[in-house]
């Protein structure tokens, strides 16, 4: 490692994505961001702030509010040799632009048979936390994990806001970038020199032998508290952190459970039909016989997301009820 | 009206704007074989590549009926017998750097830019010669080689992928011009007016073909527009429109040519409605008991856009009647020659089912 890259600077969730995004500006003159408030606002998470006096208003590309529209003109500006980032604000407004992206953007080099890709990337906030309520809280990164001809991925750390946006952008194909809006203030060191990411493996946060606890995105934060706490009740957790949600990266989810032979899923979506379904769907499938106990899920509670910061709480996953959940695998 | 009507506005070029003859119970004058202007700069040579082109998207759709009946080609199959003059007319305006996007009924458009009629035949029997390997049908087919990007589906979202083309050209500064073509049916879609509003915003150079063929699959325009002429549907956003005679080969060549141009020169989008008509059901599958047999009639013996055109060679003694059997002919054997290939090119290997959903996996 060089100097310069072990030079550390403490910055935040939504320093490194912005890192990301002038990086990939500064490299390559096909890309370009577009989005609603990108610009002039400079976010609305305060992302792009600063990117617009620096790159112009070409490339940093204010839109009017039209998801679908917007998304779609990604999608083909992609097909025709550019780079393009589009933000859609988050989760919720996504919806608007679902055909899009499920209709097109995974489909497209498949039904031309392989004459087109669709090199895109779509950015995204996602999950609850702020007293939005229910039209503004939601966690449906699972939904886009179930189409094929997409990578989804969801960076929890800092290292990776940084460093997966450039991995995404090399990507031939269309790549959904989920970034919960509860980490954009959360800070912590990153090297100089940091950059590209794999975009493709699953990482150990914590490493221990009696439970895994399998996370991702805003739930890394709890399920890393969860395992500090049960360190001291004598339950050695190992906290998995997806980080890409399509494909999933199953052998380290099987080694990790083949290990504790114990599994519990902290999924900020609901349990219904949810990611953390089909992970535990996959370790029955995979490593079935190395189990001790029943896979043991921690999700959201199925109700729309109440405005009342109690209530909100009440119905996300949250660090005593990881701690719960272990202790009841591990027995 | 007249205050916003983009015909108003003075930098909108005025001359073609009243040559719409629509088509149907609505068209009135029987007269649209006799436009005189545009046929003085169509030299006859031109007028018999017109007649050739049409020919054979009526023949190969013919021939494409004969055989989903057959069932040699399964799925939805939507055929373009009846709009041949609108592909026709607007790619005779077009040059090399240009581009096309259209929607699921999209065969005429592929062999009107000049894609294989025998690849497009062997992708509608599901063959590996076919131009998606087989896996996209009828509805999903592209060419990069051709510039023509499918091909889609879903009705409206065509509209905002052409749009980014059209980002793309700018941005890359070339002097290239999308078009985007749609439906009646797929006006009335909310992405449309998205992709109306930033196109004319951002100035992209992309003309809006929609394609009034009176029917979205059962359900006639006026049964389902507030207002009918679609042509006036970016007003409000300043897009100049034209309404077009799209049963006129002519007609449809000279508003492509003043909507190549306008958009050429960076003054942004422009909205062509093509008044035409479709001979057959939406899909095959389509009975078309919506629509009068009359109705159906007469646009045939009144209107058809090949007999149009077979009329003016003859009556302008442009070309005689051998001339045009050899047409015929050579039409024939291309469609012959097209349907065996497409039966006899070999089906896709199983192991195809996992390529081509991401680059690499």
């Amino acid at each position: 490692m060089s100097a310069a890259a072990e030079m550390v600077a403490e910055v935040t969730y939504r320093d490194a994505c912005r890192m990301a995004l002038r990086d990939a500006l500064v490299r390559d003159t096909r890309v370009f961001l577009m989005g609603e408030d990108v610009g002039h606002y400079g976010g609305c998470y305060a992302v792009s702030k600063g990117l617009l006096e620096e790159f112009g208003p070409e490339r940093i590309r204010d839109t009017p509010l039209s998801e679908s529209g917007f998304t779609g003109i990604g999608i083909g500006a992609a097909m025709n040799g550019m780079r393009p980032i589009v933000e859609i604000m988050t989760v919720n407004f996504a919806l608007l632009a679902l055909d899009q992206i499920v209709n097109n953007a995974a489909t497209i080099r498949h039904m031309s048979g392989g004459q087109f890709g669709v090199p895109l990337v779509i950015r995204m906030a996602t999950g609850a936390g702020r007293q939005l309520a229910a039209q503004h809280s939601h966690s449906l990164e699972g939904w886009f994990a179930h189409v094929p001809g997409l990578k989804v991925l969801a960076p929890a750390t800092i290292e990776d806001a940084r460093g997966m946006l450039w991995t995404a952008i090399e990507d031939p194909d269309p790549v959904l970038i989920f970034e919960h809006v509860m980490l954009y203030n959360s800070g912590g060191p990153l090297a100089a020199g940091a950059g590209a990411v794999p975009i493709d493996k699953a990482a150990i946060r914590r490493a221990g032998q009696n439970v895994s606890l399998i996370t991702y995105g805003g739930s890394l934060p709890k399920a890393l508290k969860a395992a500090e706490e049960l360190a001291g009740q004598g339950i050695e957790a190992e906290v998995v952190d997806l980080r890409t949600l399509r494909p999933l990266d199953d052998e380290t989810i099987c080694a990790s459970v083949a290990k504790t032979r114990r599994a519990v899923i902290v999924d900020e979506g609901w349990c219904s039909g949810s990611l953390a379904a089909e992970i535990s769907a996959r370790i029955m499938e995979k490593v079935f016989w190395s189990l001790d106990a029943p896979v043991a899920r921690v999700c959201s509670a199925e109700v729309p997301i109440p405005y009342p910061e109690h209530l909100e709480q009440a119905a996300l996953p949250q660090v005593p009820a990881i701690v719960a959940a272990a202790k009841g695998v591990v027995g | 009206m007249a205050k916003s009507a983009p015909r108003a506005k003075s930098t909108t070029p005025p001359k073609t704007k009243s040559q719409a003859k629509p088509p149907g119970k609505a068209l009135k004058s029987k007269t649209a074989a006799k436009v005189p202007a545009p046929t003085a700069v169509a030299t006859s040579d031109r007028i018999l590549r017109y007649y050739r082109d049409m020919l054979l998207i009526r023949r190969f759709e013919e021939r494409v009926g004969q055989m989903y009946g057959m069932g040699l080609i399964g799925g939805f199959c939507h055929l373009y017998i009846g709009q041949e003059a609108v592909v026709v007319g607007l790619q005779a305006a077009l040059g090399p750097e240009d581009q096309v996007i259209t929607g699921y009924r999209d065969h005429g458009h592929m062999l009107a830019i000049g894609m294989e009629p025998k690849r497009v035949m062997a992708e509608l029997t599901g063959r590996r010669d076919g131009y998606s390997k087989g896996k996209g049908g009828s509805m999903h087919m592209f060419s990069r080689a051709e510039r023509f990007f499918g091909g889609h589906g879903i009705v409206g979202a065509p509209v905002p992928l052409g749009t980014g083309l059209a980002f793309a050209q700018r941005y890359q500064a070339g002097r290239g011009v999308t078009v985007c073509y749609f439906g009646d049916g797929a006006s009335n879609q909310g992405q449309v007016y998205e992709s109306f509003n930033m196109a004319e915003l951002w100035k992209l150079p992309i003309i809006y073909v929609i394609e009034n063929n009176q029917y979205a699959m059962g359900t006639s325009v006026k049964r389902a527009s507030a207002t009918v002429d679609l042509y006036r549907r970016g007003e409000s956003f300043a897009i100049p429109g034209r309404q077009v005679d799209g049963m006129d080969v002519l007609a449809v060549r000279a508003a492509a040519d003043e909507a190549v141009e306008w958009c050429r020169s960076g003054k942004g989008p422009m909205i062509l409605e093509m008044k035409t008509y479709r001979y057959r059901g939406h899909s095959m599958s389509d009975p078309a008991k919506y629509r009068s047999r009359e109705e159906v009639n007469k646009v045939r013996t009144e209107h058809d856009p090949i007999d149009q055109v077979r009329n003016r060679l003859l009556e302008g003694k442009l070309a005689d009647e051998a001339r045009l059997k050899a047409i015929d002919n050579e039409i024939r054997e291309i469609v012959i020659a097209a349907a065996e290939f497409a039966q006899e090119s070999p089906e896709p290997d199983v192991a195809e089912l996992w390529t081509d959903v991401l680059e690499a996996i």
